[in-house]
């Protein structure tokens, strides 16, 4: 274990900690901005096609990292479509993977938890003539407790992900290097204790941001 | 916290990424598809350092097998490459994808085995017979399978010893990981198996257990590493003349020392060849 505090110091280490976390707590602020008032809208509007959208969200729950990867690389890819926006290989690729991944879960979590305080209050926010953005806020706002579980479900997502950054970041040191791609990398070199090392310097600040994150809310 | 003080957190969060963003140096960086090899084995992480120094660009390196490091630069997602497999190489430029093609160095391949040998191959020069005898040992044997550049060379191995490695025996001795140097050598350590891997990722490597080299010295295990440029008429990339200006470095006396002075354990990883190709 002494590799590992060694490497602990380092600014490199410094930085891939940095990255991890800058990215995937912009992924989870991305997927929560969607995701929460989407969820919460899909819990209050009636419109064609809701169940077939409600079925989508909870279905991509399970969305393989690595093939949202993929699609997300060609897209990208300087011959893609989106090629001229020059993201791949960079942080922002990164972030997009993760949102996309973090945004389902967050919106079948927060549907879930909107729904049963609609069919309480729905009827008193209509009679009081609330506007859909209105009524999402107070709706939310009520069902906080399990909001601030469904975005702590997306960020778990977002921090654990390898499949995808690696493939739209390239795992480029110094540039799109994350907490993730580092144990791969480390385990590919052969250097396991380092990489088990790695790992519960991850787990731990993992949990030490989820933590955080429910104990400032719950107050 | 009520919800509504959410959103200016949010904000920050994404102000903070925003921040990050907008610090990396855009203009002056390049993209190097280029293997394993010469990234996990420490070699560019040596030499990139003295040449950003001197021109101010960043090189962004991706490690991954030839097969793909070309693939990654035929769709334009790289600027240039830096590679070991010269058949794949020759096809590259073949199909107007690559220019410029220049050997920077070159090692060699190793095979690689458990010490108890079941295949009785330890020291021996030749890899076509060591491969053969593993084969009718039927002993383990660890195939990348990932159409690396390593992958080429050890297919090109079985073709001469006209044996196809997965028909023969059942097969069940032949594991195809379909993964990178190290994760082969992994494999290869936690199976008491042989597999061939380049000097450089074998040197760096750090969980051989039980592996030893076995067999080395053969002229067909040469390694070279040549540098391709994209072929501007098929791939009008912006940065072709940065990738230039780092294709030329690589060539130069100081590019080349700084190739050879790279050492592992004390031990020379790569051998500078720009001035006699091997």
């Amino acid at each position: 274990m002494f590799d590992v505090w060694a490497a602990l110091g380092t600014p490199e280490f410094v930085h891939i900690v940095g990255l991890s976390l800058t990215v995937s707590l912009s992924a989870t602020a991305i997927a929560a901005a969607l995701g929460l008032p989407c969820g919460a809208a899909l819990a209050i509007c009636r419109f064609p096609g809701r169940r077939l959208v409600i079925l989508l969200a909870n279905a991509l729950l399970g969305l393989p990292p690595v093939v949202v990867g993929l699609a997300l690389y060609l897209m990208l890819s300087r011959s893609g479509p989106l090629g001229a926006l020059a993201l791949l290989f960079t942080p922002g690729a990164m972030v997009i993977a993760q949102a996309l991944l973090a945004t389902p879960i967050i919106t079948a979590l927060a549907h879930r938890a909107v729904e049963e305080p609609w069919r309480e209050y729905g009827g008193a926010l209509q009679v009081e003539g609330a506007s859909l953005l209105r009524s999402i806020r107070v709706l939310l706002a009520i069902v906080r407790r399990s909001a601030v579980t469904a975005v702590l479900a997306g960020f778990g997502r977002t921090i654990s992900e390898v499949g995808a950054v690696l493939i739209v970041g390239g795992n480029i040191a110094g540039y799109t290097r994350i907490m993730t791609t580092t144990i791969v990398l480390k385990t590919s070199e052969g250097e396991l204790g380092l990489a088990l090392g790695l790992g519960f310097v991850l787990i731990g600040i993992s949990i030490a941001v989820s933590a955080g994150a429910f104990v400032l809310w719950e107050r | 916290m009520k919800l509504r003080q959410f959103f200016p957190l949010l904000f920050v969060a994404l102000l903070g990424h925003a921040t990050i963003a907008a610090g990396q140096p855009a203009a002056q960086s390049i993209i190097l598809a280029s293997t394993t090899s010469v990234e996990n084995s420490g070699l560019l992480a040596h030499i990139l350092p003295a040449f950003t120094k001197e021109t101010g660009i960043t090189v962004h390196v991706l490690a991954q097998g030839t097969g793909q490091a070309l693939q990654t630069a035929a769709r334009n997602d790289a600027d240039l490459v830096l590679v070991h497999d010269p058949d794949a190489e020759e096809k590259f430029i073949a199909a107007g994808d690559g220019t410029d093609r220049r050997q920077i160095a070159w090692n060699d391949f190793i095979v690689v085995g458990p010490r108890s040998d079941p295949a009785h191959i330890a020291g021996s020069h030749d890899a076509v017979a060591a491969l053969k005898a593993v084969a009718d040992a039927q002993a383990p044997f660890v195939s990348r399978g990932d159409k690396s550049g390593t992958d080429a060379l050890e297919h090109r191995l079985w073709r001469v010893a006209e044996i196809d490695p997965a028909k023969t025996g059942g097969g069940s001795w032949y594991r195809d990981i379909g993964g990178g140097m190290g994760a082969a050598l992994n494999a290869a350590q936690a199976m008491n198996a042989y597999t061939i891997s380049d000097r450089g990722t074998w040197l760096s490597f750090g969980n051989k257990g039980d592996l030893t080299v076995l067999v080395e010295g053969d002229p067909s295990l040469l390694n070279r590493y040549h540098v391709i440029l994209l072929n501007p008429a098929k791939h009008p990339v912006p940065k072709q003349d940065l990738a230039r200006r780092f294709a030329q470095w690589l060539l130069s006396p100081e590019g080349q020392a700084a190739i050879g002075e790279y050492k592992v354990h004390g031990e020379q990883l790569f051998h500078p060849s720009a001035a006699q190709p091997k």
